[in-house]
């Protein structure tokens, strides 16, 4: 199925050509980062991960949300879905490629990163965590492309593949469950020690990849004959809906909790993130944008009336999409490491050339998620004929 | 044709395996592997289950009383100075109370002696040390022999979740190489690479030689160090006869330095 990734229009070949491009722009940057070390990024002592590590967590969630199509279509045996789970797969496929990479970007030694093979550590969650991430990419890899190529046969699929299925959707689950268990069971960072803060992940997670998703389908139903299905997209609509209240609801928690037991090492956090903390405050706008963001998105999303109207749809899920990451990826990570343990304040802001490593390594995310997708869009077109 | 295909790929199996045969059966007639390298312990090496240290931070009254032993520690480690505060390195360094028992203990309407005293403070080499827990490739690591926390400078692949790890913030990343910005090396002591977290040591190479921590040494008395299970040492005297805090107990980590105030 490979070569129906090279057979293209001329604006396909364009958008290639400009992911290559971008790509390779991050990748100069990065042999720069190589060279000099991460003193480049704008990371430091008391903010030791930054921009890499929250594009990171942001997209495991990404990477879990595919499930939300997977499980309504092998669980509950809901037809319709039939005809996007191969997307979610492959979705789940390019997010967990670019998470792989902003790892291996973030790094101090990266010819070192096989000791965590060589020196299997279960006590740490890192460990775990670099099990669970490729664990989940060979599942859908495997999935997805033998699924597509018997679709493509117009046989069943394979029988031995039912197992790793089903295996795959509470993997989903352990992926983002585990990302979290990076942050919530270090003691002395109250804005991370948490018990929520993993099914807080889940529900952002079910919303930023499922609104991905749809945006990924109405720009197929545009550039392409083969159509996902508008009672499919309004499905995944619903999803989304939910899991945005889910996670605002979540967040609301978390302030109610650190309010109102008053208790500094949970407030001060939340402090420095909305309002500013002794007068440092350079995530304020951001966090509110997210807060606005995501309550335009609900509204958008949970009335009918805009939820049906492709549109207002849009904006619904870019609002949802970009809300989760602000809150996601900015916020968490730098609100975790500020103020410091010793109650210091040290603000992260990212570098131009860690901000362009970022483009670059999202870029290649977005060349793999795109040749995937060129290949199951093709088999679509061509079954469909 | 298949036949014959058939025909070449067993021998070339054969050939492999008759190429491979001799160093197999060598390493199996060999005699038992020479027994590893031992590594010994020096006669006057100092030794204990769990080593502590206790700060009588009523004798330090000024940055003029602290600066000697930074600098002791700094020297003897290769620890860079950078002006630039994002590459800052430090193992052991000063601040205020306030800092230093944040979330520990009352730092209210503080005496006004107390308040400018300077409180050294350096990784507390915890008894049950999250960064331990968190470090995916056992690059830290707590000596079973003598409780230090360690770091294997060459095997830690720079994720810095022991930084996130560390609710002391004693953790310092090599975010640039170090090695021009540390004025005089010392030949004895490993300078480290860029890409890589350190942090204080309490001087396991000094023990190793039987001397003491080059802070407690450059202190005149001022910090003491000792065997915290052992009922006769030092320090264990100084917690018995002395109200000492030690930085963020609630956290359960068992910080093994103590401070008397």
């Amino acid at each position: 199925m490979l070569e129906l990734a090279i057979k293209g229009s001329k604006r396909y070949y364009g958008w290639i050509a400009l992911l290559l491009g971008l790509a390779g722009v991050g990748f100069l940057v990065y042999l720069k980062q190589l060279d000099f070390g991460l003193g480049i990024t704008g990371m430091n002592r008391d903010v030791s991960w930054g921009f890499y590590i929250a594009n990171f967590t942001f997209l495991v969630g990404v990477a879990a949300g595919g499930v939300m199509v997977v499980l309504p279509y092998y669980l509950h045996d809901y037809k319709a879905y039939g005809k996007v789970t191969i997307l979610g797969e492959f979705l789940a496929i390019a997010s967990v490629v670019m998470c792989i990479t902003f790892i291996l970007v973030d790094l101090g030694q990266p010819m070192r990163v096989m000791n965590v093979l060589l020196y299997p550590t279960p006590n740490s969650v890192l460990f775990w965590d670099t099990v669970v991430l490729n664990g989940y990419l060979f599942l859908n890899l495997i999935i997805g492309w033998n699924v597509l190529e018997a679709e493509r046969q117009g046989v069943h699929y394979q029988s031995w593949l039912k197992p790793l299925i089903y295996i795959s959707i509470p993997w989903a689950v352990s992926i983002h469950t585990v990302t979290a268990f990076l942050y919530c069971g270090l003691p002395g960072r109250g804005f991370w020690l948490t018990a929520i803060l993993a099914p807080r992940f889940l529900s952002s997670a079910f919303a930023s990849g499922p609104a991905l998703l749809i945006l990924l389908c109405l720009i197929i139903r545009r550039v392409s004959n083969f159509d996902p299905g508008w009672k499919q997209i309004q499905s995944l609509a619903v999803t989304v809906a939910y899991a945005i209240c889910i996670n605002v609801f979540f967040l609301l928690c978390e302030v109610f909790v650190a309010f109102y037991s008053q208790i500094p090492e949970h407030m001060d956090h939340l402090k420095y993130l909305f309002v500013g903390l002794h007068g440092h405050g350079a995530y304020v706008p951001w966090m509110w944008a997210s807060m606005t963001l995501m309550v335009i998105g609900i509204i958008l999303l949970v009335n009918p009336v805009t939820r049906k109207n492709e549109l207002t749809l849009i904006v619904g899920c870019i609002c949802v999409f970009f809300g989760c990451w602000i809150d996601k990826g900015m916020g968490m990570i730098s609100g975790g490491f500020v103020p410091n343990p010793l109650h210091e304040i040290n603000e992260y802001i990212p570098t131009l050339l860690e901000g362009l490593i970022t483009i670059g390594v999202y870029a290649l995310g977005f060349l793999v998620l795109t040749l995937l997708f060129k290949i199951a869009v093709s088999v679509k077109e061509e079954v469909r004929v | 044709m298949d036949t014959s295909r058939r025909r070449v790929l067993q021998l070339l199996g054969l050939s492999a395996a008759a190429l491979s045969a001799p160093p197999v059966l060598d390493a199996l007639a060999a005699g038992p592997p020479a027994a590893e390298p031992k590594i010994g312990t020096a006669k006057e090496a100092l030794t204990a289950r769990q080593w502590a240290m206790v700060i009588d931070t009523r004798q330090f009254k000024s940055e003029a009383d602290v600066a000697p032993l930074v600098e002791a520690c700094h020297k003897i480690h290769n620890v860079p100075k950078f002006d630039f505060k994002r590459w800052e390195i430090k193992w052991l360094w000063s601040t205020h109370y306030e800092q230093a028992f944040s979330g520990t203990t009352s730092t209210r309407f503080l005496s006004e002696e107390v308040a400018h005293r300077p409180f050294l403070v350096l990784c507390n080499h915890c008894e049950n040390p999250p960064c331990v827990r968190a470090c995916p490739t056992k690059a830290t690591f707590k000596r079973e022999s003598d409780g230090i926390v360690m770091m294997d400078f060459h095997r830690c692949i720079g994720c810095r979740f022991c930084m996130a790890a560390c609710p002391f913030g004693a953790r310092s990343f090599n975010y640039r190489d170090p090695r021009p910005f540390v004025k005089e090396t010392n030949q004895l002591f490993p300078t480290r690479m860029k890409g890589v977290v350190e942090k204080c040591n309490f001087c396991n190479e000094r023990l190793a030689e039987g001397k003491l921590p080059a802070c407690v040494e450059a202190s005149e008395g001022k910090l003491k160090f000792g065997d915290l299970f052992d009922e006769q040492s030092e320090v264990r005297e100084l917690i018995k006869t002395n109200y000492t805090i030690r930085r963020k107990v609630n956290l359960g980590t068992e910080p093994a330095v103590y401070y008397i105030v």
